[in-house]
């Protein structure tokens, strides 16, 4: 009984943290976005129902964003179901996790709680942890100051200084002594002060003042956080006539190879960019500190990997991104797409998905591992890859394999697998390869529910360090 | 000028079905598109039509009338060279800013006013409707000998007003997102499309990225009442998997015929679902010939035991189909075409055409009106037969 308990304990945690790091509750090419959240939120509560401990410590395994604060709004929910013995652990998970979030993550977290009426002496001291530790804090008042506000209410937070006024008048002030809250103030009345707030404010600012879209996205590009610089590039290039300053050491790699795959004139660029990506897959290897052997990797470039008009272009950015991190990290590497490209970097979404052929060519090539990275759907002919990978591994020798896949399959609570004999892994970003292959070992039958845990265990010490950089 | 033949995709061929729901789209493919026969869209204003098929438009004359939402052009060379669409790419020659489009003849030539400037000859025509329009024109003259049964309407005018009614592909539940979803192949000139495992049509152009751009067209075209209802009815088609035979793999190649196997099977199936427009033969109708290629509409006898597909295709001299679309008739449609069939091959005699359909005049008289050809008959005979008038 308590083996079968165990195995069920063990695949439904695996499940969880394979949704986990797959969904993000966005449109997918197969799936819309409403099926996807009720699907994750009924695997969230199932999950916090049943195994509440697990449910928390799934935050110290690298879930995405989206999740983590999905985690975080249903813990402090429901905190008065927590074990006494569990309450100090939980905690320091809540508080961490927060940490790590991207701040508007975190401010729309406790935005949210405030909405749901969470107001739980836990949840206060959070809240007041949280807006009490920012290292900028008017920056932050003044970037998401609706949100601050309403968090800063909801947990009783005795503000100091003129944080009050600022809150409560806005914009309505004969002058503050704070030079961000005044430039804030100025802002509404004067165009030439905008300049000085975060860009997000001062767009709206800039609008209001109808201030050219050229002049304005020149003077704001020193206040340009990275990812702002990032998303700018094409904006800024059509109205500045070049695109701003990246500096691709700064970025991750998969975030490189979405704005890569999203580039039209790549071709052109080809050397620069295949540089930068080279050079973040390189650091994300060392990071992580991974290294394999012969490796041979399928890559789906389907026309599905296309993704959705809200994750555009996804599926193929990650697998891009596996591609070159997958070549950093290992002795030898071989590729196959399904359709085979000359040019890596300027690989497109097309035609159908036939996995079949690329599987068995990169079995004929003996690698140590295999890996696939694919949305787990192949229709040419329809099935057939799983088929092929359940006969091989009955009946050939053949190297661990491991299937990748970034797309979470609502109807299934987790990414869509190819086969059985297959164990297929939730991804977020192919800089984490390694953990998910080191998690795909876990599917295996004859590993141990003591030896996950003994795993996770070891995740949350990592995690709860005390604060060091945050990996990026 | 009417023949009989059997269809075929000659030159052809199809890959492994997409399923998603109650549609299936299998993909027609075509290894070698020389590229002197290209179809584009055009688009008509959403607005009902007025088709002049003799006449000029807005003159008196017999009409066509539909819903006509695109119609095709298509551009040929004589001699093998590269077709284009000339300068007037994407250039709308439909009715702007009317309530109505008044449209001349299905098929009509379009060519290039500096005439000899190009090889490319250029035609329009409206894509199911030239079939459909060959459909409803069967047997419209009405009786042929005044026979004192029929009304004076049919005797006068036939059988004017001929209606049939049909489904837009966007009506058809999941069609939209079986189509965005379905994944082409870089050759892929055409698609066979099943609902429910049903065959709703064959669509072919001859160049695979004239059908890129026309993929999502036949959202827009129109399907019978019937593949609708199984739409409804079936919205999920069972997964099929043609399993491997493991005992057979000792060896990647082993696995990899397995494959080739499977696949080969795929393609069997596919045949197999699509039987009912290839193995009748059809009557074959020429519209227009531009040697090397004939465009043509075909219709099946109207057996109400069979699938019936009507269609128009363009075929090559040598066989190679260049351009084809089907539609599926409903049930109703082929018992009301059968009915006039049997009265026609009968000289419109009632008791003759009673007699060949293996039942009484009165019960004649009935079907031809629960067909809603009652309009055909004159009141007496309705009475009569015990239908009311």
């Amino acid at each position: 009984m308590s083996a079968a308990l165990d195995r069920v304990t063990r695949e439904d945690w695996l499940m969880f943290v394979n949704a986990c790091f797959a969904c993000t509750g966005q449109r997918e090419f197969y799936s819309d976005g409403h099926g996807q959240s009720v699907s994750i939120d009924f695997l969230h509560q199932y999950i916090l129902g049943n195994y509440r401990r697990l449910y928390a410590r799934a935050l110290a395994c690298g879930v995405n964003d989206f999740n983590a604060s999905l985690i975080l709004a249903n813990l402090l929910e429901t905190g008065k179901a927590t074990p006494a013995d569990h309450k100090a652990e939980e905690g320091a998970l809540i508080a961490r996790a927060l940490e790590t979030l991207p701040a508007h993550r975190a401010m729309h977290l406790l935005e949210r709680l405030a909405k749901r009426r969470v107001n739980n002496r836990r949840t206060r001291a959070i809240i007041r942890q949280f807006l009490g530790s920012r290292p900028n804090p008017e920056h932050h008042a003044v970037k998401y100051r609706r949100s601050f506000r309403r968090a800063a209410l909801h947990a009783h937070l005795r503000l100091e200084g003129e944080y009050a006024t600022f809150f409560l008048r806005g914009a309505n002030m004969r002058a503050y002594a704070t030079p961000l809250f005044e430039a804030f103030r100025k802002a509404h009345y004067s165009a030439s002060a905008i300049y000085e707030l975060p860009f997000s404010i001062a767009e709206g600012l800039a609008q209001k003042h109808g201030v050219p879209r050229d002049t304005f996205l020149k003077r704001i590009e020193p206040n340009l956080t990275h990812t702002e610089r990032l998303r700018l590039q094409s904006a800024s290039h059509d109205s500045l006539g070049a695109a701003y300053a990246l500096e691709p050491n700064k970025l991750p790699l998969t975030k490189l190879a979405s704005y890569i795959v999203s580039r039209p004139d790549r071709a052109a660029r080809r050397a620069e960019l295949h540089d930068a990506l080279w050079a973040s897959a390189r650091r994300a290897v060392r990071r992580s500190n991974a290294r394999f052997g012969k490796v041979a990797c399928v890559l789906d470039r389907s026309y599905s990997s296309s993704g959705s008009t809200e994750k555009r272009r996804r599926p193929l950015a990650v697998a891009l991104a596996a591609s070159y991190f997958l070549r950093a990290a290992s002795a030898e590497y071989i590729p196959f797409w399904t359709h085979p490209t000359g040019d890596e970097l300027l690989v497109d979404a097309r035609g159908a998905t036939d996995l079949a052929t690329p599987i068995l060519d990169a079995l004929e090539t003996e690698p140590d591992l295999l890996v696939i990275v694919s949305d787990g759907f192949d229709n040419d002919p329809p099935g057939i890859a799983g088929q092929v990978l359940q006969a091989a591994c009955a009946r050939l020798r053949v190297p661990p394999i491991v299937h990748i896949n970034a797309v979470f399959d609502a109807e299934s609570y987790a990414p869509k697998s190819l086969c059985r004999a297959v164990p297929t892994m939730g991804i977020r970003d192919a800089e984490e390869l390694p953990t998910a292959i080191l998690f795909a070992r876990f599917a295996r039958a004859d590993v141990h529910l003591d030896e996950v845990l003994a795993s996770l265990d070891a995740r949350v010490r990592h995690f709860l360090r005390p604060p060091t950089k945050r990996a990026a | 000028m009417m023949k009989t033949a059997k269809l075929a995709l000659t030159n052809l061929r199809t890959g492994s079905p997409q399923t998603l729901g109650a549609i299936r789209l299998v993909p027609i493919c075509r290894d070698r598109a020389p590229g002197d026969l290209r179809i584009r869209l055009r688009d008509l204003v959403p607005a009902p039509a007025i088709v002049s098929l003799d006449g000029a438009p807005g003159e008196p004359g017999l009409k066509y009338v539909s819903y006509v939402p695109h119609g095709l052009v298509v551009a040929h060379t004589k001699d093998g060279a590269q077709a284009s669409f000339g300068t007037t790419l994407g250039e709308e020659r439909g009715a702007r800013g009317r309530c109505v489009n008044l449209l001349h003849r299905m098929v009509k030539r379009e060519d290039d006013v500096r005439e000899g400037a190009t090889s490319t000859a250029r035609f329009r025509l409206l894509p199911l409707h030239l079939a459909m329009e060959g459909f409803l024109a069967h047997h419209f003259g009405g009786p042929d000998i005044a026979w004192s049964e029929y009304s004076q309407h049919a005797i006068r005018r036939g059988l004017d007003p001929r209606a049939e009614s049909s489904v837009r592909g966007r009506s058809l539940p999941g069609f939209e997102a079986a189509l965005r979803v379905f994944e082409m192949h870089p050759t892929q000139v055409g698609v066979m499309i099943f609902v429910a495992d049903a065959l709703a049509s064959v669509f072919v152009v001859s160049h695979p990225s004239d059908y890129r751009l026309l993929h999502r067209s036949v959202l827009e075209d129109f399907f019978g009442q019937l593949v609708y209802e199984y739409g409804l009815l079936y919205p999920e088609t069972p997964p099929i998997e043609t399993p491997l035979h493991e005992e057979r793999i000792a060896s990647i190649s082993d696995l990899r015929a397995e494959v080739a196997r499977a696949r080969g099977e795929w393609e069997e199936y596919a045949r197999l679902l699509a039987d009912g427009l290839f193995r009748r033969e059809v009557r074959v109708e020429t519209v227009r010939s531009m040697a090397p290629f004939r465009l043509e509409r075909f219709m099946p006898d109207f057996d109400p035991d069979e699938e019936c597909h009507l269609g128009e295709r363009i075929v090559r001299d040598d066989g190679t189909v260049e351009y084809m679309k089907t539609f599926r008739l409903s049930a109703a449609q082929v018992r009301r075409a059968h009915l006039l069939e049997q009265l026609a091959r009968a000289g419109w005699n009632l008791g003759d055409a009673a007699a060949r359909l293996r039942c009484t005049r009165d019960e004649l008289v009935k079907r031809l009106d629960n067909a809603g050809f009652g309009y055909l008959l004159a009141p007496h005979v309705l009475r009569a037969s015990g239908t009311a008038p």
